[in-house]
């Protein structure tokens, strides 16, 4: 939008390539197997939910992504970027990804500004004012410019998750997570951020969605990934999965969500 | 009776001024130095390896758990007939108040500041670091401020401590606000006036600490309610 990509310039990404691409990640927790042998491709410019019962590990794999968590057997490559203890490789895959939270994580201490400008100018490198002028286009995407000056406890439930979603945009990164956006989220607030994701997606982000949020799913996914006991069940488009699931553990939990 | 002209004398004389002036200096750069010391212990003791957690676990036991009047002693004292070091001209009565009310003073801001970094919750750690900010970056951005917001209040404490402490200097003579009071009432036997002035000294020490202490805690708490 504003900028070139910092790591892996448009000519650098072979379309043929995914965005992001697990193979068989296994990931424990001591002796707990959270993980067991997920795979997982996300192609550039596509959308997969991931839905599935609490504790099925979808946080986990969500976070493996971003190495917010570390995998112990298998493989993931984001843009062509392997992810290993490396630091530059973190670097290089954080800078490509942004990350919206259950809990929004805003620092409570910064304005609504800063929180959009610190990780521009110390990571970035941006002037203030480059910063200050980025930030104020995503708050106006996410329609909140009036509060740039507000600390984010001044800020209802569902405006601080409009700003996390523009403090990641403004790091212009080319696939975005989302953990549960709006789980906690009083019920009238959840549509105004749902909307500013299916924005998100219409303007051809890659995004990587856990959410129960079926209406969400239907409208904007090209893949629902059902998964349980760290393993995936079950993945299909969201009409097949959602009008004849296949495995009858997906049935159960699909139809739960329902009543 | 109460001579007031004493009084005001004492206040606005030399030595009382000069002895203030070093308690002062004593006890700013003993917590100048003990803040940064209890930083790095803080977070080796919330986050460093368990040898390293147990290191830091026992010196805070040690130095929280032994009176300053002995360490003081201990340091003065003690530490010239450990080594030869110690008997050379720079270890000056000054260098080894220091050094003890150091060693005290970063046992207790160590516990303070561990308690108070681990108050910030991991979100915060992971917020910055999904942002790509590095481990540095993200302390002294994210986690320190919001942390000194919850210690600063103890913090203070232990400065008003602190500045008192300095008094116990006066056993390995140090020429601090209470033992040029010591020297003045040696000469004069007038103790009402100089214990009166010394106060004056210490209370208005405090004052401007506490109020410092209101100033900074409305900085750091913009953003929460
Ligand atoms: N830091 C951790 N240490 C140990 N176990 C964990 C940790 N985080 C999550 N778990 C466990 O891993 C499992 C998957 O957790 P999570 O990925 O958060 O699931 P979900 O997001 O699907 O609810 C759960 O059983 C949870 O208790
Ligand atoms: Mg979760």
């Amino acid at each position: 939008m504003f900028h070139e990509r910092s790591s892996a310039d448009a000519a650098d990404i072979m379309p043929e390539m995914p965005a992001i691409r697990l193979v068989n990640v296994n990931k424990w927790y001591g002796t707990f197997q959270v993980l067991h042998d997920v795979s997982l491709t996300v192609e550039r410019g596509s959308r997969v939910v991931i839905c599935g019962p609490s504790g099925s590990g979808k946080s986990t794999l969500i976070r493996c992504i971003n190495r917010l968590e570390t995998h112990q057997r298998g493989d993931i490559i984001v843009n062509r970027v392997e992810l290993t203890d490396q630091l530059s490789k973190i670097d290089r895959v954080r800078s490509e990804v942004g990350m919206v939270f259950q809990h929004f994580n805003l620092f409570p201490h910064l304005t609504v500004l800063d929180n959009c400008t610190l990780a521009q100018r110390w990571v970035r490198k941006r002037s203030r004012k480059e910063a200050d002028e980025i930030a104020m286009a995503f708050l106006e995407r996410v329609r909140i410019p009036e509060k740039a000056q507000r600390y984010p406890g001044e800020l209802s439930g569902g405006q601080q998750q409009r700003v996390a979603i523009a403090r990641a945009l403004c790091m212009n990164p080319s696939i975005m997570l989302f953990d549960e956006p709006t789980s906690a989220l009083d019920p009238e607030m959840v549509k105004e951020v749902l909307d500013t994701m299916v924005s998100l997606a219409e303007d051809g982000m890659t995004m990587v969605c856990v959410t129960h949020e079926m209406g969400f799913a239907r409208q904007v996914a090209n893949e629902v990934v059902f998964m349980d006991g760290g393993k995936v069940i079950e993945r299909n488009t969201p009409e097949a999965i959602f009008s004849a699931p296949s495995k009858e553990r997906t049935k159960r939990f699909l139809s739960n969500l329902l009543h | 009776m109460f001579d007031f002209n004493l009084f005001t004398t004492a206040i606005f004389g030399w030595p009382l001024a000069k002895g203030a002036l070093l308690t002062l200096v004593l006890s700013v750069s003993v917590m100048a130095v003990s803040l940064v010391v209890a930083t790095f212990f803080g977070l080796a003791a919330g986050s460093g390896k368990k040898p390293m957690r147990w290191l830091i676990g026992s010196y805070v036991w040690l130095f929280r758990g032994a009176p300053a009047l002995l360490i003081l002693l201990f340091v003065w004292n003690g530490l010239p007939q450990l080594s030869p070091v110690f008997r050379a001209t720079w270890f000056t009565p000054f260098v080894a108040a220091f050094l003890a009310l150091m060693l005290i003073q970063v046992a207790y801001l160590t516990e303070i500041l561990r308690s108070a970094f681990a108050a910030v919750g991991k979100g915060q750690r992971e917020g910055a670091a999904a942002l790509g900010l590095h481990r540095w970056h993200t302390f002294i951005l994210i986690t320190l401020p919001q942390a000194l917001r919850i210690a600063v209040p103890s913090l203070v404490n232990e400065f008003i401590s602190l500045l008192k402490a300095t008094s116990l200097a006066t056993v390995i003579s140090l020429k601090e606000l209470m033992t040029v009071t010591q020297f003045a009432i040696a000469t004069s036997f007038r103790f009402l006036e100089w214990y009166g002035a010394a106060l004056v000294y210490y209370m208005l020490m405090v004052s401007v600490l506490t109020f410092a202490q209101s100033r900074i805690e409305a900085v750091l708490s913009r953003g929460h309610r």
